[in-house]
């Protein structure tokens, strides 16, 4: 039990250097930053909205964790989002309580997933292609629910999810973190995780060692619709209407990163959510930190791209494989043999 | 005989002469010049970086910056032709070579440290946005008599259809790039690494120098794509052309190429192109559809076209190989 903690440990520990300096980096051009206060019931502080705002990325990377473990990608969650907020903002505006709006979008979510799911594993489509057709029509479908207007409301229920507390706590970070401990746990506990890992690392083997990879598949594209389409709500929910054309724009891409930033090959295989939601937090605290450091908004994303690029670049295998020859060269036994086995498949 | 790999191509063709002929019926006025000329006009800028993306899936890639590097060579113009005295001419060499030298530091950095060109090209997006919010977050006009002169070259057609430079470019570019694709080494090469990596380099393709010349052509395409929005909305704006990138891969999609690389045609992207175009004239012509069906009509399409693609590589290959192997199905 200790060893799979320290296993674990050791996997996000790259994550956590990153998050801990691009905090600390935090820290220096905004000293208040890790002060969090408690007032009219709930948390305040630059941290705690780090993890609120950060809970739409986290929640899609949930699922595109699970996606990309399977060799896969799901480009329409952005899109999952735009039609989940709508269908949700369309059915309370139509009388019917937040329960039922959020369960309408939460299942539009999943027929979304299902039909990725469907292209991906019974079709065999090309997973990219195939949910680039719900990414293009996506954004469409949404603006048909919602008659191309903002669809504003006013339902406290239904709010309550974007911007409400739960003990204190936003209701978002409440949400993300749940469910990232729930899937987790399904498929840390089960041996889902692995199975899926062995889509991810060969689909044709893994079926003919017995594994329907076929419904698998079709499943883990479900839960990214699901996440989609949770994360819709709760944006749709905090700026209290269904905006189709800019809820979850390019958000696709921010949960695409999160999950690489994660140290998740983008070629399937092993992964870890854990890693993944960091990454999400670590993008989230970059926005922050351009946000106070009170540079000109022009250069937000010039630095951000920078910041990522740097990231990729210390991540990606070349360069892994460099430091491991420097570090093998300086000290005569080589101590991690692990990094050679990873390239030995190319 | 029509052969397999060229079936994706006919029906594209097809499906365009149909829908047109269709609206055409409807609409009698569709089969005016100015309607065709409009066609190439409105989606010049769409088409020449349709082309670049074309060679980029070609070779099994993909590049998600085109919208970004065309926003950020609208305000780069922009700006430099209001700071400087400088001639747009001079200007246009050297934003395109920026853009060139751009697209090839990506595809470097995609060779190199042997990083997923999708991972990559995201971060180029976000470069190229950033850097044209840095020029300039407004909407900066361009006056000078020079893109005045180049606005007003046209030949009108019986009809009154208005060829303009712009459509009359994109048709250059749609050439030009097919005698490269499919009569020069480099267009073998492009094929030959969309068809495998490894099978490319045991063949002796030079893997560095065609992938960075295959982002360079995308990046330096996205550069004129970019010359020319700017000719065809008179000013520079690092908000426009969100999202051409993923129009760009579907004319491209629709247009018969394989996603997986290895198999399209240059002439099949152009006619992608006008079957999108197409069908945002008829929306303008219907007058009460409203305009985000654009959005879901291409995406049936793209679906269709996938379909259409799926089918025939499974029936070539269950042809050529009646041993089921479960390798060529997945």
């Amino acid at each position: 039990m200790s060893n799979s903690v320290q296993a674990t440990f050791k996997r996000i520990m790259p994550q956590l250097i990153i998050l801990t300096a691009v905090l600390v980096l935090n820290f220096i051009v905004f000293p208040d930053f890790f002060r969090i206060e408690f007032q009219n019931g709930r948390l305040f502080g630059n941290l705690v909205d780090v993890f609120n705002r950060g809970a739409p990325t986290a929640l899609l990377c949930i699922g595109m964790t699970l996606v990309i473990a399977t060799k896969g990608i799901d480009l329409s969650v952005g899109a999952v989002m735009a039609i989940a907020g709508a269908a949700a903002a369309s059915l309370v505006v139509e009388g019917y309580p937040w329960w039922a709006a959020l369960a309408g979008a939460l299942g539009v979510g999943t027929l979304c997933g299902i039909w990725n799911g469907i292209l991906v594993a019974v079709l065999r489509i090309q997973p990219i292609v195939a949910t680039l057709v719900l990414m293009v029509a996506g954004r469409g479908i949404a603006q048909l629910i919602t008659e191309g207007t903002i669809m504003t409301f006013l339902d406290p229920g239904l709010i309550h999810l974007g911007a409400g507390t739960i003990f204190g706590i936003p209701t978002p970070v409440v949400i993300w973190i749940g469910l990232g401990l729930a899937v987790m746990a399904i498929v840390r506990r089960t041996a889902l995780g692995m199975l899926i890992e062995a889509i991810g690392i060969n689909e044709a083997s893994s079926r003919l060692a017995g594994i329907n990879s076929r419904v698998l598949l079709i499943s883990v594209y479900l839960i990214s619709g699901f996440c989609a389409a949770l994360a819709g709500v709760i944006v749709a929910a905090d700026i209290k209407g269904a905006d189709a054309n800019n809820a979850g724009l390019w958000l696709e891409l921010d949960a695409i990163l999160a999950v690489v930033i994660g140290g998740n090959s983008l070629l399937g295989g092993r992964f870890s959510i854990t890693a993944s939601l960091l990454g999400a937090l670590i993008i989230q605290s970059v926005n922050s930190v351009i946000l106070l450091s009170g540079l000109p908004p022009e250069f937000n994303l010039v630095i951000k791209a920078l910041i990522i690029i740097a990231i990729l670049v210390i991540q990606s295998p070349t360069v892994k494989y460099a430091l491991y020859i420097l570090r093998a060269s300086a000290q005569p036994i080589p101590s991690q043999p692990k990094l050679q086995a990873k390239e030995s498949p190319q | 005989m029509i052969r397999s790999s060229h079936l994706p191509l006919v029906v594209t063709i097809l499906t365009f002469l149909l829908a047109f002929t269709l609206c055409a019926a409807q609409y009698p006025a569709m089969l005016s010049t100015r309607v065709i000329a409009n066609l190439l006009t409105d989606n010049a800028f769409l088409g020449i970086a349709a082309v670049g993306m074309t060679f980029v899936i070609l070779s099994g890639g993909i590049d998600l910056s085109v919208g970004s590097v065309i926003a950020f060579t609208g305000v780069f113009l922009a700006v430099i032709l209001r700071e400087t005295s400088i001639h747009p001419l001079p200007a246009f060499a050297l934003v395109l070579t920026i853009t060139i030298g751009f697209g090839a530091a990506m595809g470097a950095i995609i060779h190199y440290l042997e990083m997923p060109p999708f991972i990559v090209t995201l971060a180029g997006m976000f470069l190229a946005r950033g850097a044209a919010y840095v020029l300039s977050t407004d909407s900066v006009p361009i006056t000078h008599e020079f893109y005045d002169l180049l606005q007003s070259l046209y030949w009108k057609a019986p009809g009154g259809g208005r060829f303009r430079l712009t459509g009359i470019i994109m048709i250059l570019t749609f050439v030009f790039a097919a005698v490269v694709a499919h009569r020069t080494r480099f267009g073998r090469n492009v094929y030959a690494l969309g068809g495998g990596q490894a099978a490319a380099r045991l063949m002796g393709v030079p893997l560095a120098g065609t992938t960075i010349g295959i982002y360079a052509v995308s990046g330096g395409l996205a550069g004129l794509s970019g010359i020319i929005f700017s000719l065809y909305t008179s000013a520079g704006y690092s908000l426009a052309t969100v999202g051409v990138e993923l129009d760009a891969i579907a004319a491209v999609v629709i247009g018969g190429t394989l996603l997986t690389g290895g198999t399209g045609f240059v002439a099949g992207t152009f006619f992608g192109i006008l079957i999108m175009g197409l069908i945002q004239t008829y929306i303008v012509f219907d007058g009460t559809l409203s305009s985000w069906w654009t959005k879901i009509v291409v995406g049936g399409l793209l679906f269709g076209f996938i379909l259409l693609q799926k089918g025939l590589t499974w029936a070539t290959t269950t042809r050529k190989k009646p041993v089921t192997d479960f390798a060529a199905q997945s």
